[in-house]
């Protein structure tokens, strides 16, 4: 087979940032020569992450097969390489000035966050179990290490043993259900996975080991009973990092989610059980949200109960509904990035925000109040915004599939959750501010407005973005 | 009907979003207040084509059609019929008042009051002429969050608990709607609601679809028992936001009846009406009894509403032209009045600083203009011949009686409790004592200028509503026309009469319905 290695633009761009970040990180700094201008080195990075974007945008329309059929070129792969290129971006240039990070660890910070983008572009392109493993693993581990990196504190240290105790346990489980796969299927290749039988009847092995190997990636994507890292992670994860672990994984794992259910039929148990997962997790986070005083913590709550909307996608197992999954997630991260953003401009030291320190940033900082509100608007799914748009695709995918009460209980939830994304705008525009001001740079305002006029514009106008979902979904199941 | 490239309702809507984007521009709380009012004024000229509409036609006119995401079937659809005609109407004239009245009473982030206000206008304006389920959508939940901050920003005291139990209230109701649209988009294989309205579904759909939807309109409306929302956020609101809370607002509910309810499931709303009927009949007599039991005079036009607007609900429900033609104009004319009797509230509260009846006695020596307005709102709202009220409440009241004569005698009490509590009210405001309005001044030229074009309106609408009612005839024959038929025709398929399980039978009974139209592939 022909190998073609402008096929893998995207992936050699992020390839070169690595190597470049990883040639600085070994400088050491000369005498006289202090941290600080170090640190105005990193200023690149976030240039090259958007020509990254630019080649990502560029290559959505491309196809091929390499490496021995285990790396697949596709619309699937390149939508979401797309996604993980916008949301790096937008992560390294919200962490580019970083408050708790010393100022000599940026090179490193930013090398470990684009290896961990790297591991991501390749899980998109994965279409062999193996490959996947591998390619999940290259994203968590330089993951693992980034979580503890805020300054000198304990709570840092704390998350990172969490989250690596859990994605170790989560990996053992998905590697539990390869071995399993590999039993009852004989195949580790999706492509002839596809023509195999998922039933219980057909294949016990087979579906119990897909189970667990979905599980491995329920962890990623914090789903309802593997979340219970995602709020103690992003509490005590710098609200930079915390920003990337939010978002950019859940890419990941929603791209594999979506290969491995396109292999079944609704009506499945494992379709079953996915239901059952996403509409426990949408009720849980939820409710979980509501009594939440840091906004970190109530954003991982809320990333729980993203994660079963977007089951409501996977288990419609239709063109359609895979479509939606993948739109749903690249506006989740996109509208989640928002929200963070607004975060980071506001902690100035980078300390944890609890709800009160919104307090009256109508304002202070009205802008950044305006940024804030369209991002919880779209997160709790209120036109005109583009959180509203994932969320009526997604419905409108899975109804009369078999799921209906699934979709019934999406939309309780959308009524559930807009209790705390709107104390945010309530704190932000109502209550009064007693005292304590932020500086903001004029840089932060701009770039959260042109966030938010994102969030705003795919929400009235989503054909353009989603045309490549809708491609993506249609070669999968044509 | 009129063909026309000039693309009258999407400057309607669009104009005051545009405005709302020169507005962080303009310095000084003047200036603000200036613009908006300029605005409010530049979109009733705006306005000013639709008297263009065609009294004869009773289809869709001002259509504006393009395409917005092609594989969903999702169109940019704009049209109106008789029934959004006055309603837009309504919602174009409320904006300058609304500026007017609010020229000394917000004092605090004007300009922020202002964007808030023009958005809510172009939503409710969105509302009434979306002719694409998602559309609609879209402007009915776009119109939440500025509606939230007027109460929760420039609101009363207790403002944070009514505008998160209007939030909340409203946006639960709507949550289910989102699940109907979702239904109806499936079994229907479009969004468009003219075509939508043209296919027959199945009774067991039919009959959760109209649950679904009646329940986000009937929390909107509000019926009985979802109505405690309505006083808390009423009382707390600023004088704007009860007038669009009010006037705009709660139409939607009712509108949603006449545009979703009755033409998508009519057999299902022929199944459902006593029931709808006996809660509004519950609504016009509890509406009409707290208010008579209450202190503050916008919680007592609150719950007027209530009970005004079960005659709108009743109207809708008995199926006749009679019937119809009275909730519209209900409809109409109890924005108008109650809009003008939340300005005067308003203005009075701008003097005494309260609301409680007690404080605000005596007005009629002091006061004499305020008083004769308010005199012309409360015979308005209890329904006096010559009124505009008058018209309304008759015409559900011939209707009502020409169907089901014993609901008439239910509902004759709460017309009686109209006049009660409203002259109870006036009584006491007039000659009550004992009176601080001593000091007071009486209704200056700007308070004038907005009561002044409410007062015409009442009165003409009152001696000669020939007009208004040649606008919502034809569309009004038809939506009746199409629902006798079309009822017809689902009723006639044997084996539906019971009430069936929720989905499954969706698809087995509508075979032409197959799922794989609606899903791209």
């Amino acid at each position: 087979m022909k190998f073609d290695i402008t096929l893998l633009l995207p992936e050699l761009v992020q390839l070169a940032i690595i190597l470049a970040l990883f040639l600085q990180s070994l400088a050491k700094p000369r005498p006289g020569e202090s941290g600080a201008v170090m640190a105005a080195d990193t200023r690149w990075v976030p240039l090259a992450a958007a020509a990254g974007l630019a080649l990502a945008a560029l290559s959505l329309g491309a196809s091929g097969r390499l490496f021995w059929e285990v790396y697949q070129i596709d619309g699937l792969s390149q939508f979401f390489k797309f996604a993980v290129a916008a949301g790096f971006a937008i992560a390294v240039l919200n962490a580019s000035k970083q408050p708790t990070l010393a100022p000599d660890k940026r090179a490193d910070y930013f090398m470990l966050l684009a290896l961990s983008a790297f591991g991501l572009m390749l899980l998109s392109s994965a279409v062999e179990l193996i490959t996947i493993y591998l390619a999940l693993e290259i994203s968590s581990y330089s993951l693992y290490a980034l979580i503890p990196l805020r300054g000198k504190d304990p709570r840092a240290a704390e998350a990172g043993i969490k989250y690596i105790l859990f994605g170790a346990a989560a990996t053992a489980l998905a590697l539990f259900g390869l071995a399993y796969i590999l039993a009852g299927q004989h195949s580790s290749y999706i492509a002839v996975l596809t023509g195999k039988s998922w039933s219980w009847a057909g294949s016990p092995l087979g579906l119990v080991g897909l189970t667990l190997f979905m599980g491995g990636f329920f962890y990623k994507l914090a789903l309802f009973p593997f979340h219970f890292w995602a709020p103690d992670v992003y509490d005590g994860a710098s609200n930079e990092t915390a920003a990337y672990a939010a978002t950019l994984p859940k890419l990941g794992a929603v791209v594999i989610l979506i290969r491995l259910a396109a292999m079944l039929q609704p009506g499945l148990q494992v379709t079953t059980v996915l239901a059952v997962l996403g509409a426990a997790s949408m009720t849980f986070g939820n409710l979980a949200a509501l009594t939440q005083q840091d906004i970190k913590r109530m954003l991982g709550y809320s990333s729980v109960a993203h994660a079963g909307y977007i089951m409501v996608g996977l288990v419609a197992v239709s063109a359609g509904g895979l479509a939606a999954a993948g739109f749903y997630s690249l506006v989740y991260v996109l509208m989640n990035l928002t929200c963070f953003w607004v975060i980071c401009r506001l902690s100035g030291d980078g300390r944890n925000l609890k709800l009160n320190d919104l307090n009256g940033l109508y304002r202070q900082e009205p802008w950044l109040a305006f940024v804030l509100a369209v991002a919880a608007l779209s997160l709790v799914g209120l036109p005109p915004t583009a959180g509203f748009m994932g969320k009526l695709f997604l419905l409108s995918a899975a109804w009369n599939r078999g799921y209906d009460w699934l979709v019934i209980v999406a939309a309780v939830n959308t009524a559930i959750s807009i209790y705390y994304y709107l104390n945010l705008i309530r704190h932000a525009y109502t209550v009064e501010a007693e005292g304590g001001s932020v500086v903001v740079r004029a840089g932060g305002r701009f770039w959260g407005g042109v966030l938010a006029a994102l969030l705003l514009i795919l929400g009235a106008l989503p054909a353009p973005v989603f045309k490549w979902a809708e491609a993506a979904g249609k070669q999968l199941m044509p | 009907m009129i063909h026309s490239t000039w693309p009258t309702l999407t400057i309607l809507v669009f104009f005051p979003v545009a405005a709302c984007l020169v507005l962080p521009f303009i310095r000084g709380d003047r200036a603000v207040r200036v613009f908006a009012l300029a605005v409010g004024v530049v979109e009733l000229l705006c306005a000013l084509p639709l008297f263009g509409f065609d009294l004869s036609f009773s289809g869709y006119q001002f259509e504006e059609k393009a395409e917005w995401v092609r594989s969903w079937g999702l169109t940019y659809h704009l049209g109106m019929d008789g029934i959004s005609l006055l309603m837009v109407l309504l919602t174009v004239l409320l904006l300058p008042l609304c500026v007017l009245c609010s020229w000394t009473y917000i004092s605090k982030r004007v300009k922020e009051f202002h964007i808030s206000l023009m958005l809510m206008t172009s939503a409710c304006v969105g509302v009434f002429v979306a002719l694409d389920f998602v559309l609609f959508y879209i402007f009915w939940e776009a119109m939440l969050v500025p509606m939230f901050l007027l109460i929760a920003v420039w609101g009363g005291p207790e403002r944070r608990y009514a505008s998160l139990k209007f939030f909340l209230y409203t946006l639960a109701g709507s949550t289910l709607l989102l699940v109907a649209m979702v239904a109806f988009y499936i079994a229907g294989g479009t969004f468009s609601i003219p075509e939508l309205s043209t296919k027959t579904y199945p009774f067991g759909f039919q009959c959760w679809a109209f649950l679904a939807m009646a329940i986000a309109f009937a929390i909107k409306v509000p019926m009985f028992p979802f109505h405690t929302w309505l006083p808390a956020a009423h009382v707390e609101a600023p004088t704007a936001g009860s007038v669009m809370l009010a006037s705009v607002l709660l139409k939607m509910g009712a509108y949603g009846f006449l545009r979703f309810c009755l033409p998508l499931t009519p057999e299902a709303s022929l199944f459902f009406a006593p029931v709808m009927i006996a809660i509004s009949v519950a609504s016009i007599l509890y509406g009409g009894f707290v208010a008579l039991g209450q202190r503050d005079m916008k919680k007592l036009i609150a719950y007027s509403s209530v009970a005004h607007m079960g005659f709108v609900t009743l109207g809708i429900f008995l199926f006749s032209l009679r019937g119809l033609e009275g909730a519209l104009m209900v409809m109409l004319n109890h924005g108008i009045t109650t809009g003008a009797l939340f300005m005067l509230v308003g203005c009075i509260y701008e003097r005494s600083h309260s609301r409680e009846i007690a404080e605000n006695m005596g007005l009629g020596k002091y006061l004499p203009a305020y008083m004769g307005f308010f005199g012309l709102f409360a015979l308005s709202s209890l329904g006096f011949p010559g009124t505009n009220s008058f018209v309304g409440e008759l015409l559900v009241l011939i209707g009502v009686f020409a169907e089901k004569p014993w609901v008439g005698a239910a509902v004759i009490p709460g017309v009686l409790l109209g006049a009660a509590y409203m002259l109870r009210l006036g009584q006491k405001l007039a000659w009550g004592e004992p009176s601080r309005a001593k000091a007071w001044t009486d209704l200056n030229a700007r308070e004038w200028l907005y009561f002044a074009p409410l007062a015409v309106l009442v009165v003409y609408i009152g001696l000669a509503p020939g007009l208004t009612l040649r606008a919502i005839d034809p569309t009004l024959t038809r939506v009746l026309g199409e629902l006798r038929t079309r009822s017809v025709a689902v009723a006639s398929i044997p084996g539906n009469r019971p009430m069936p399980e929720l989905m499954p039978q969706t698809i087995a009974a509508r075979p032409e319905a197959d799922p794989t139209v609606a899903l791209p592939r």
